[in-house]
C-alpha cells in the first residue's frame, strides 16, 4: 500500500445562484446525481405500471382495465389489450428497466453522487460532459416515451429489437414503423450519455483521488462504479454504431442486417446481403455486459454498506475486488450464450458455454465472502442492511439458475421460457433494485440531510422480499413445464393448465408493487420531514461521512482531505467507538487491527 | 429481527425446493431418442444448484439469525480461517462441477446439433412465416422442387416459392400444416423463413431451433412415441406470435405410408 501523491485539482467554479445554474443545467455532480435518481424514478414508475398491465392482462384477458382505453383507443379498444399492443408494453417495460433505471440509478445516480466525495475529489474531472451526460439521456428518455404516442404504435420487437423484425420498417406490421425507428434513436442517444460518463468515471477515479487514498484504499462502491465504467465504455461503444446501422436499414435504404430474398406481408424486399445474426452478435456483445453493468454497482455498495452495519470488516476484500474485476472480464467472452439456438455454428455454442460456466466462481466466491462476513457480525438491522442480506438470497437465486441456461444441451429446452425470464429477473433486476434500495437507504441522510423513515422501510423490506420470491419463483416452474415467454395470451392445449400459476403470479405482483408506493412515500415525507441527520449517523468510515449532510457545493468546505487507512477499519478499538475513519490520524494498533 | 429473516427465509427456501421436488409443475413426457439425455443432464444440475441452494440459503439464515444474537455482550467473530479457505472452496467445488456438466454436457449437445442426420432420414421441408409453419414432402418422385423467394405467395398457397410449370420436381411436392412422421424413423428438417426470425419449439421433443431468414437450417430428431403434440413459435416475431403454432402428429410407418399416398393421389 502506497500512499498516492495526486493532489486534487481546485474547484474551478464558485457556486452559481440562479435556479436554472443550480438545479437544472447544474455542473454539480451532487445535483447530476440527484437527477439521475430523479429519471430513474419517473423511469422506475412507468415500468412498474407496465409490468402491471401485463401480468393484469395474462391473468384476466377479458377484464377491462379502467382508463387504458382512454390513454390508447388502438391499443386497448374497450380497455382490453390487444396482442400487438401487449408485446409494446413488454418492450417499453424491458427497454425502459434495463436502460433507464438499472442503468442509471446504481451506476449512474449514486456514481455521480457519491464516486467523487469517496476518492476526496471536488467535482468530477469533467463537469460539463457530466452535465451533458444526463441531459442527453434525459432526452434518450423523453424519445423513448415519445413512440407511445406515434400513429402506428409503440415498438413491439423486444428490448433486444431482433432484425429483421426490427429493421424492415411499418410492412413488418403495427409498431414497426415510427415507434421503432424512435426506440433506435432513443438507445443511440442514450449510449452517448453513457460513453460521456463512463469517460468521466474512469478518470475521476483514476487522476482526482486526495492525497493517501491509493487505489487499494478505494472502498469497494467506488471500484464497482470504476470496473463498470470501463465496461460501459466498451460495451455502448458497440451498441452505438450497432443503432445507427439499424437507423440506416430502416431509413436510408442499407441491408446491414436485412438478408436478400425476404418477402413480409406478400412483399418482397428490395433489401440483400445483410445478416440478422449479426444484429445478434452485435446487440448480445453489448448486452451481457450490460447484466454486469447493472449488477456490478449492486456488488460494490453491497459491499461497502454491509460491513457498516456489520460492525466488522468485509471478509476477504481483495478476492471480493477480484472477483468482480474478473466478472467484468469474462462478461466480454459469453456474449454468444444468448445465441446457442440462433443459428450460428453450433460447435461455438460449447466455447461460449465454457466461459459462461466460469462466471460461476467468481460469483460464488463473492456470496460466500458476504455471507462469511455477516458470519459472527454484531449486526444492526436497519432497512438498509435489511435489503444487503435479502441481496445476498435473491442473487443466490437467480445464479444458481444460470447453471442450467449456461449449458447448450439444458437451453434447448429452457431456451426463451419462463425459466429465463426468473433468472435474469432474479439476478440482475430483483438483485440490482435490492442494491438500489440498500443504497438509498444508507446514503439518504446524506444525499439530503433528513434520515428516512424506518419502520416504514422495514415494512417494505418484508414485503418486497416475499412478494419478489413468490413473483419470480413460480416462474420457473412455469418454465420448466415448457410455458413459452413473450406470449399475449396461452392459448395452446399445453399452456392453459399453467393459467392458475399466472394468477397467483399477477396477484403477487400488483401487492408488490403497491408496496413500493411506501417506499415512493418515505422518500418524499422524508425528504421534507425526516429527522435531520448528523454527518455520520451510521458510523461508517469511507470520506463521504467525513463531511456535513448533505456536502457543501465543494464537497469538503475548502479542506483537503488526507487519508490515513482503508476504508474497512470496523470493528477495531479506535477514538470514536468499534470504528477508525479514513481520515482520522490515529494509529490503530496492530493486535486490533481488523482481519480479512 | 435477524430471527425473523431467518425463519422466513427457510420458509421460502423449504417451499421452492419442495415444489421442484414434489414435480408439481415439471416437463412433459419425453417422446425424443435424445431426451432422455437432455432430462438426466437437467436432472444432475437440478440437483447439483438444488442442494447449492438449499445450503446456502439455510447458511445464510443461519448467520443472520446468530449475528443478532447477545450483540452487545460479545465482541465480533471472524469466519475461521479468514477467506482464503472459502475461496479455494468456491474454485474447487464450482470448478469441479464445471468440468463434469461441460464434458456430459457438451456430448449431449453435440449429438443433437453436431452430429450429422442418419442418411436414411425421411425429409421435410419447413417454411415459417408471420404466422404459421408449413412442411413440404418430395411426393412420389423423391426430389424437392427448387425454391424461388420471389414466386412466394401466400394467396395462391405458394408458401415455398415453388415453380411447377418449369420444375418437374416440384410438381409433386406435397405442402400441409402439420407435420406428419413415423415413429421410431430419423426425421431431418430443412428449416427456413420467408419474412422473421421463427422458432421451432416442441417441448416434448425437447429441441428448439431458430428459422432465420437467409438461412438454411437443418435439424434432426426421432421421434419414439405416437401422438398429436404442439409445435411453437419461440422467436418474438411479430404481433401474431403468440398464436404461431402447429400440430406434430407422429403416426405408425403404416398410417405414415397411407397418410402420404392419399395427400399425393390430389
Amino acid at each position: 500500500m502506497h500512499d498516492s501523491s495526486t493532489q486534487p485539482v481546485h474547484h474551478q467554479m464558485v457556486e452559481p445562484t440562479g435556479f436554472i445554474r443550480k438545479h437544472v443545467f447544474s455542473l454539480d455532480h451532487k445535483v447530476i446525481g440527484k437527477q439521475y435518481y430523479g429519471l430513474a424514478f419517473v423511469a422506475v414508475l412507468t415500468g412498474m405500471l407496465l409490468s402491471w398491465l401485463m401480468r393484469i392482462h395474462l391473468a384476466w384477458p377479458t377484464v377491462p382495465i379502467p382508463l387504458l382505453d382512454k390513454l390508447s383507443p388502438n391499443g386497448a379498444p374497450g380497455g382490453i389489450i390487444t396482442p400487438e399492443y401487449y408485446l409494446s408494453i413488454m418492450t417499453m417495460h424491458a427497454t425502459i428497466m434495463v436502460f433507464f433505471v438499472l442503468t442509471t440509478a446504481p451506476f449512474a445516480a449514486f456514481g455521480n453522487f457519491l464516486l467523487p466525495i469517496q476518492v476526496g475529489a471536488e467535482d468530477m474531472a469533467f463537469p460539463r460532459f457530466n452535465m451533458m451526460s444526463f441531459w442527453v439521456t434525459f432526452v434518450a428518455f423523453l424519445v423513448l416515451v415519445a413512440s407511445f404516442f406515434v400513429g402506428d404504435g409503440p415498438p413491439l420487437a423486444g428490448w433486444t429489437s431482433y432484425a429483421p423484425l426490427s429493421a424492415v420498417g411499418a410492412v413488418a406490421g403495427p409498431g414497426q414503423g415510427t415507434g421503432q425507428t424512435l426506440w433506435a434513436i432513443s438507445i443511440a442517444i442514450f449510449c452517448v450519455g453513457q460513453l460521456l460518463g463512463s469517460l468521466n468515471f474512469i478518470t475521476t477515479t483514476l487522476d482526482l483521488r486526495t492525497k493517501g487514498m491509493s487505489l487499494a484504499r478505494m472502498p469497494l462502491s467506488t471500484w464497482g462504479w470504476f470496473i463498470t465504467s470501463v465496461i460501459g465504455l466498451l460495451a455502448f461503444a458497440v451498441l452505438l454504431p450497432a443503432c445507427i446501422l439499424l437507423i440506416l436499414d430502416r431509413t436510408a435504404g442499407t441491408s446491414f442486417f436485412i438478408p436478400s430474398g425476404l418477402v413480409v406481408n406478400d412483399q418482397t424486399l428490395p433489401h440483400s446481403g445483410g445478416s440478422p445474426l449479426l444484429w445478434q452478435h452485435l446487440f448480445w456483445f453489448f448486452g451481457h455486459p450490460e447484466v454486469y453493468i447493472a449488477i456490478l454497482p449492486g456488488f460494490g455498495i453491497i459491499s461497502t454498506i454491509l460491513p457498516a452495519f456489520a460492525r466488522k470488516t468485509i471478509l476477504g476484500p481483495r478476492a471480493l475486488l477480484g472477483s468482480m474485476i474478473s466478472i467484468g472480464f469474462l462478461s466480454y467472452m459469453v456474449w454468444g450464450h444468448h445465441m446457442f439456438l440462433s443459428g450460428m455454428n453450433p460447435f461455438s455454442a460449447i466455447l461460449f458455454s465454457v466461459p459462461t460456466l466460469f462466471i460461476t466462481i467468481p460469483a460464488t466466491i463473492s456470496v460466500l465472502l458476504w455471507t462469511g462476513t455477516i458470519y459472527g457480525a454484531k449486526m444492526r438491522f436497519t432497512s438498509a442492511s435489511l435489503f444487503c442480506i435479502g441481496f445476498v438470497s435473491v442473487f443466490i437465486t437467480g445464479g444458481l439458475s444460470g447453471f442450467f441456461l449456461a449449458q447448450p444441451s439444458i437451453d434447448t429446452y429452457l431456451h426463451a421460457t419462463y425459466f429465463v425470464v426468473a433468472h435474469f429477473h432474479f439476478v440482475m433486476a430483483v438483485a440490482a433494485m435490492f442494491g438500489i434500495f440498500a443504497g438509498t437507504y444508507f446514503w439518504f441522510p446524506k444525499m439530503y440531510g433528513r434520515m428516512m423513515n424506518e419502520a416504514l422501510g422495514k415494512w417494505h423490506f418484508w414485503l418486497t422480499f416475499v412478494g419478489v420470491y413468490c413473483i419470480f419463483m413460480p416462474m420457473h416452474y412455469l418454465g420448466l413445464a415448457g410455458n413459452v415467454r413473450r406470449y399475449a395470451s396461452f392459448t395452446d392445449n399445453y399452456l392453459v393448465p399453467l393459467i392458475p400459476v399466472h394468477k397467483f403470479i399477477s396477484v403477487a405482483a400488483l401487492i408488490t408493487g403497491a408496496a413500493q408506493l411506501l417506499f415512493f412515500f418515505n422518500l418524499f415525507w422524508s425528504r421534507f420531514r425526516g429527522e435531520k441527520a448528523t454527518d455520520n449517523p451510521w458510523e461508517a468510515t469511507t470520506l463521504e461521512w467525513s463531511t456535513t449532510s448533505p456536502p457543501p457545493f465543494d464537497n469538503f468546505g475548502g479542506r483537503h482531505l488526507v487519508v490515513y487507512h482503508g476504508p474497512e477499519e470496523y470493528g477495531v478499538q479506535g477514538t470514536a467507538g468499534d470504528y477508525v475513519m479514513q481520515t482520522s490520524p490515529e494509529q490503530i494498533p496492530p493486535a486490533n487491527a481488523g482481519k480479512s | 429481527m435477524g430471527r425473523l429473516f431467518a425463519v422466513v427465509l427457510t420458509i421460502i427456501t423449504i417451499i421452492s425446493a419442495a415444489l421442484v421436488i414434489m414435480h408439481v409443475w415439471w416437463m412433459p413426457v419425453d417422446i425424443s431418442t435424445v431426451g432422455p439425455r437432455i432430462d438426466s443432464q437437467l436432472d444432475e444440475t437440478m440437483w447439483a444448484t438444488g442442494i447449492l441452494f438449499i445450503v446456502s440459503q439455510l447458511l445464510l439464515g443461519y448467520f443472520v439469525f446468530t449475528s443478532g444474537e447477545n450483540k452487545e455482550k460479545r465482541a465480533v467473530k471472524y469466519f475461521p480461517g479468514g477467506a482464503t479457505p472459502l475461496v479455494l472452496f468456491a474454485i474447487a467445488l464450482v470448478g469441479a462441477e464445471i468440468l463434469v456438466l461441460s464434458f456430459v454436457g457438451s456430448r449431449v449437445w453435440a449429438a443433437v446439433y453436431m452430429s450429422p442426420a442418419d442418411p436414411g432420414s425421411l425429409q421435410v421441408d419447413l417454411a415459417a412465416e408471420q404466422f404459421a409453419f408449413y412442411f413440404r414432402y418430395a411426393g412420389p418422385d423423391g426430389q424437392f422442387g427448387t425454391i424461388h423467394p420471389d414466386k412466394v405467395q401466400d394467396g395462391n398457397g405458394n408458401y415455398f416459392g415453388l415453380d411447377p410449370e418449369n420444375d418437374v420436381a416440384a410438381r409433386d411436392d406435397i405442402i400441409v400444416g402439420t407435420l406428419t412422421i413415423p415413429v421410431n424413423r430419423p426425421v431431418l428438417l430443412t428449416m427456413h423463413s420467408k419474412d422473421m426470425i421463427h422458432s421451432f419449439y416442441v417441448p416434448e421433443l425437447r429441441i428448439q431451433q431458430d428459422i432465420v431468414p437467409g438461412l438454411t437450417i437443418p435439424l434432426h430428431f426421432t421421434a419414439t412415441q405416437t401422438g398429436k403434440y404442439e409445435i411453437v413459435c419461440t422467436q418474438l416475431c411479430g404481433l401474431g406470435h403468440y398464436s404461431m403454432r402447429a400440430f406434430l402428429e407422429v403416426v405408425s410407418q403404416d398410417q405414415f405410408d397411407q397418410w402420404l399416398k392419399s395427400q399425393s393421389g390430389d
